[in-house]
């Protein structure tokens, strides 16, 4: 008999739009000592899936419409909120998405670790307590007798996701279920989590459903797979079939979303286009406190017509140096070259001048939009100020972006609320491209997409490149993404350059252990390379 | 931590003297001597008088002999109660309202807070609306409205109630109480509810449910503390509030308590009697802004760490 | 959405549905702010009509008719000098109102520009700015307000300037946190990188996103100034005869209510139902506009 049995369940959400189907008659099954995968995108219905075996979505808008969940024989379905209740955290215990939010500030993390043991189990606090810095000590927190009373803003996020683990396991529940718990990690972070999930796993024999839109990030550790889209299950089979021999084009699809293989470069030379030299951006200098050296001393060219991407993890300050190029934040000191112009010391006029010829796009579509203005407002917005078009021109000039940036022309009276993700990076790639700049500072473009729109979008920015003749700054804290669309990469940690190369150099020949780490962090390399 | 109650009393500081001297020189503007009324005063008592004040010295020095007076905690003689010092009418006056102030405080967040809480546990049903209207009617009432309206019906109306003075025959004290606490209980349900809300939709609740918890224990260990925290930081102002609501309590229920004092004193241009008592709760109201930063930083435990590390 | 591939003029383009309009459909689906707009719409426009439209005139009175209750002649009925009540509620509201909206748009002047200019400059300039709205923050104004009535004596304009005074502080507040935010989103970022003027992002970019939550707090705190005007007006330290306010009105009905208890519920029903009505209006657009409900 399996651990757990969903047979034919069906969730409905009803909202001011309609009823929708999350999850429409899907049936899977968990086996104990392994780990099943549910892969989707966002809205797939993956989560709801799971949430609704545990009474945890809210009732109403969500109802659980049909079906049966054997857990160990038992219909959790069927179950009162108090059976529920003695199932949750003491049989089936949950891992979430976000460390940072899923740990309640206002408490120690022993006294919410031990909160399981003692309400499910009758354990006595000091006994309890015993309990949690073992476990704490097994999941790789450092001198647990200490720590075991500090609060979670003490953690950081890595740290927190493994407080969240032995929370999980205080009880040794015999189903866990993680929902995306390394989604909101470092690459690096990621891959030790990742590792810890599975040791911990098999040590104890226990069933995992291992929710995730990343199909890489399962690769290594799953032992079935369960790929759900618009709340059915449209495919399934173990690790190897999956990867192998998959059949339905979706899975086909999120499979080659992975971004692999290296961009083939040209061998031409090529002129100087950009010279960074020493650049030090700073930050916060007060009387007392030493600054954040958010940039450190960084040197480096981009010829003309190059991808050049630039990687590290968060707080590496890739990002700080993609904003000082553009004189979006103030340079502490430093030069940055641009066509021989000394981008650093501009003003007014020149400024304005300069901007033109430089743009950016940004992480969050969300954010990168006013909100306020429609998509002609935003497109025909840098036209008018340089110049480009004039006012009778104006609409064929938008019109013209739209179409390059592959978004429809009926489209263009809409307000940004109106779109997706994808559809909104669209739109703020054609903002950047409105005022036929030479080069692009990309900022984590497609990090906050979905596997299969980071793929479209990757295409998109390396087809409108080759038109537009772009020489472009890729940041990123994926190595497999900047492999993909970059000519030459650089690696940073902590303010400074680490190394730099081609990607084949890099990802074949690293020099430095840095590298070699980030390397081994990238999901899915047993399975994929 | 320690630093953080040192920062905030050093800058708390600076505002009272500003509010001293802001007060004081504003009084002494003002159109109009004190003895001003009374009509054919001979010159030389005058001038007596005024000598007594401290009248006939220049502004400045007035004000640096004031301030040598507050530092020894003594507030000046009465224009208008000769004989009387600011001070006795203070000390008179503070034990009553600080009763009717704590009592009205209780009502305030005993009432508020319950419904609050309540509120949003069942948001958007009978068991949300019900005190939230409540809550409404308790904010668009003002409390010189209440008052009476109370007076008319528990007091005249139906009888059951006294409807004036304090502590002269039992039961005198419900109805002020009420009247000052019923706004701020108002207040309080509506933030309470919000932080609530706000606590109750986050991902840690969800964690804590995810432990199988039952309800009573995630509101009460895990939402409490945090959904409270807006609360906590209304009080200063609350207080500050409840003060100023007191001048109307006082006078609708004609309770002898600071409040009353002040307004008469306002009426009857006292002002020496003016300039102590806005001085007394200025500083009064000052230290309870910073009693209720304090209480509410304290519960934060990223501000309690992030001061406390010395 | 239907998206044809073939239009070449922007005019032939569905029409998107802005924020403003989303927020306007949700409003208008909110029956107690739409009961609120309604009830305010028509107080205001019979303050606005007072001199013509009052049964009486403001001054006549009967005074062998006295204190009566309400009666066809007198709707409302007459207080204890025979004057009309219905007339003079009308007059009172009139003052009652205008303190309300004007004390308002001196807090929403000063507040929104101060607020704007500390947020917009950052650094040193916001600090300065910020920690001397703390400094006032922690005054005591209702205290200071009662010390200004007594000192320069019971001025309407002063009482204006007082409150607008005391009021302006939240909406600094306020609006240096929405600038302030607003300037780390993306989009402000984009904008400077195109290589916008600040005059075009203040006005394009940072002010219409900035109005929610502006809108919202100048609809809550005219009933909170209302409350003010009539609290000291209560007192005797607002409004002054032969002027008259609602404040005021309640001050007289309170003194009789004993024997003409409709001079007291008259007065207090008309300030009550107009609080209502914008504490209403105001939380239905906090819902339309979906702005949150922390302050700063």
């Amino acid at each position: 008999m399996s651990l757990l049995e969903v047979n034919n369940l069906r969730v409905n959400f009803t909202t001011r739009m309609g009823v929708n189907k999350a999850v429409d008659d899907i049936s899977f099954s968990v086996e104990s000592g392994k780990i099943t995968a549910i892969i989707g995108e966002s809205g797939s219905g993956k989560s709801v899936a799971c949430y609704s075996l545990l009474g945890l979505i809210p009732q109403p808008p969500g109802s659980i419409e049909g079906g049966t969940a054997l857990f160990e024989g038992s219909d959790l379905l069927q179950m009162s909120e108090r059976e529920l209740r003695a199932v949750r955290g003491r049989d089936i215990a949950m891992i979430f998405q976000d460390p940072m939010t899923c740990l309640n500030p206002h408490m120690t993390i022993g006294q919410q670790l031990i909160e399981p043991l003692v309400y499910h189990k009758k354990v006595p606090t000091a006994d309890a307590r015993a309990r949690a810095v073992e476990l704490l000590e097994e999941v790789g927190i450092r001198d647990p007798q200490s720590t075991i009373d500090d609060y979670p803003h003490q953690f950081s996020g890595g740290m927190r996701q493994r407080v969240m683990i032995a929370m999980a396991l205080i009880n040794e529940p015999k189903l866990l279920i993680a929902d995306e718990p390394t989604t909101a990690l470092d690459v690096t972070i990621q891959a030790q989590i990742l590792k810890l999930i599975a040791n911990l796993q098999s040590k104890r024999d226990i069933g995992v459903i291992f929710i995730s839109h990343d199909l890489a990030v399962v690769a290594d550790i799953a032992d079935e797979i369960v790929v759900m889209q618009n709340g059915v299950i449209v495919e399934r089979g173990n690790r190897e079939g999956i990867f192998h021999n998959a059949r339905h084009p979706y899975t086909q699809k999120l499979l080659s979303a992975i971004p692999s293989g290296t961009k083939q470069t040209n061998e031409e030379d090529r002129d100087p286009f950009i010279a960074v030299r020493n650049l030090c951006t700073w930050f916060g200098q007060g009387k007392n406190n030493p600054p954040n050296k958010a940039v450190n001393n960084v040197s480096f060219n981009i010829e003309r017509g190059e991808v050049l991407g630039l990687v590290g993890e968060s707080g590496s300050g890739k990002s700080t140096i993609g904003r000082s190029l553009l004189r979006l934040v103030q340079v502490t000191s430093g030069s940055v070259a641009f066509d021989d112009t000394d981008v650093t010391a501009l003003q007014g006029r020149d400024l304005k001048n300069m901007r033109r010829r430089m743009q950016m796009i940004f992480q969050d579509p969300y954010a990168s939009l006013n909100p306020r203005m429609s998509v002609y407002d935003t497109l025909a917005e840098p036209l008018l100020l340089h110049g480009i078009e004039n006012k009778a021109s104006v609409e064929q000039g938008v019109l013209k972006l739209m179409d390059d940036v592959g978004l429809a022309r009926g489209f263009v009276r809409k307000y940004p609320h109106e779109f997706s993700g994808g559809q909104r990076q669209r739109i703020a790639i054609g903002r950047a491209l409105a005022t036929r700049p030479e080069f692009i500072v990309a900022d984590e473009p497609v990090s906050a997409l979905d596997v299969t729109i980071q793929a479209q979008i990757l295409d998109l920015m390396h087809d409108l490149g080759e038109e537009y003749g772009l020489t472009m700054l890729f940041v990123s804290h994926d190595l497999a993404v900047v492999r993909h669309i970059a000519d030459r990469i650089i690696v940073l940690y902590k303010g400074e350059i680490v190394e730099q190369g081609s990607p084949d150099e890099l990802f074949n020949r690293p020099q430095e252990d840095y590298t070699q780490r980030l390397l081994e962090s990238i999901p899915g390399r047993t399975v994929l390379v | 931590m320690w630093r953080f109650i040192s920062i905030r009393l050093l800058q708390a500081i600076p505002v009272i003297l500003a509010v001293i001297t802001v007060t004081f020189f504003l009084v002494r503007v003002a159109p109009g001597g004190p003895f001003d009324s009374e009509k054919a005063v001979i010159p030389e008592v005058k001038a007596a008088l005024e000598a007594q004040y401290r009248l006939d010295l220049p502004l400045y020095q007035q004000y640096v002999a004031y301030l040598g007076d507050l530092a020894q905690g003594e507030l000046g003689p009465s224009f208008k109660y000769p004989g009387r010092s600011v001070n006795e009418l203070i000390g008179a006056g503070l034990p009553v309202t600080a009763e009717l102030g704590l009592y009205a405080l209780f009502v305030a967040l005993c009432l508020g807070g319950v419904a609050g809480v309540i509120a949003a546990l069942k948001p958007n049903t009978p068991q949300d609306y019900i005190p939230m209207s409540a809550a409404m009617i308790g904010i668009c009432m003002p409390t010189f409205l209440l008052g009476p309206l109370l007076v008319l019906l528990f007091g005249i109306h139906l009888d059951w109630l006294p409807v004036s003075g304090w502590g002269d025959i039992p039961g005198d004290k419900i109805l002020p109480s009420f009247t000052l606490g019923a706004a701020y209980a108002a207040y309080i349900a509506r933030l309470g509810r919000a932080g609530m809300l706000e606590v109750m939709s986050q991902d840690y609740i969800r964690t804590a449910r995810a432990k199988g918890l039952p309800q009573w224990q995630v509101v009460i260990k895990h939402a409490l503390r945090g959904g409270m925290i807006p609360v906590v930081s209304f009080l200063g102002p609350a207080f500050a509030g409840l003060l100023a609501g007191s001048f109307v309590v006082e006078t609708i229920f004609q309770i002898p308590g600071l409040g009353r004092f002040y307004v008469q004193a306002a009426f009857n241009r006292d002002y020496t009697m003016i300039l102590g008592t806005t001085v007394f709760l200025s500083t009064l109201i000052v230290l309870f802004n910073l009693l209720s930063d304090i209480l509410a930083a304290w519960m934060n435990p990223r501000l309690r760490a992030q001061y406390g590390s010395d | 959405m239907t998206a044809e591939t073939t239009i070449t003029d922007i005019s032939m383009a569905e029409h998107g549905t802005s924020l403003w309009q989303d927020a306007w459909v949700r409003l208008c689906k909110n029956r107690m702010a739409l009961f609120g707009l309604a009830v305010l719409s028509l107080f205001v426009i019979v303050a606005l009509l007072t001199p013509w439209i009052a049964p009486y005139s403001y001054e006549t009175q009967d005074l062998q008719l006295g204190a009566a209750p309400p009666s066809a002649q007198h709707w409302l009925g007459t207080d204890i000098f025979g004057r009309d009540l219905l007339t003079q509620i009308m007059y009172g509201g009139r003052i009652s109102l205008a303190v309300g909206f004007v004390a308002t748009a001196v807090a929403l002047l000063i507040g929104v520009t101060w607020g704007a200019i500390a947020g917009y400059a950052g650094g040193r300039v916001d600090a300065v700015m910020m920690r001397l709205v703390d400094i006032l923050y922690a005054l005591p104004f209702m205290i200071f307000i009662v010390l200004l009535m007594v000192v320069f004596g019971r001025n309407l304009l002063l009482l204006f300037l007082a409150i607008g005074a005391v009021e302006w502080l939240t909406m600094a507040r306020i609006m240096r946190g929405q600038i302030q935010g607003l300037r780390q989103q993306e989009f402000v970022e984009a904008a400077v990188s195109l290589g916008l003027p600040p005059s075009t992002i203040i006005r394009r970019h940072l002010i219409p996103n900035a109005l929610g939550p502006i809108i919202v707090y100048t609809t809550l705190t005219i009933p909170n100034v209302m409350l003010l005007e009539a609290f000291l007006s209560f007192l005797g330290l607002g409004i002054q005869p032969p002027q008259t306010s609602w404040g005021l009105l309640i001050s007289y009905g309170a003194e009789t209510m004993e024997e003409f208890p409709w001079l007291l519920i008259f007065p207090g029903a008309a300030l009550t139902l107009t609080l209502f009505a914008l504490n209403f209006l105001g939380d239905g657009l906090r819902d339309a506009l979906d702005v949150r409900s922390s302050k700063d």
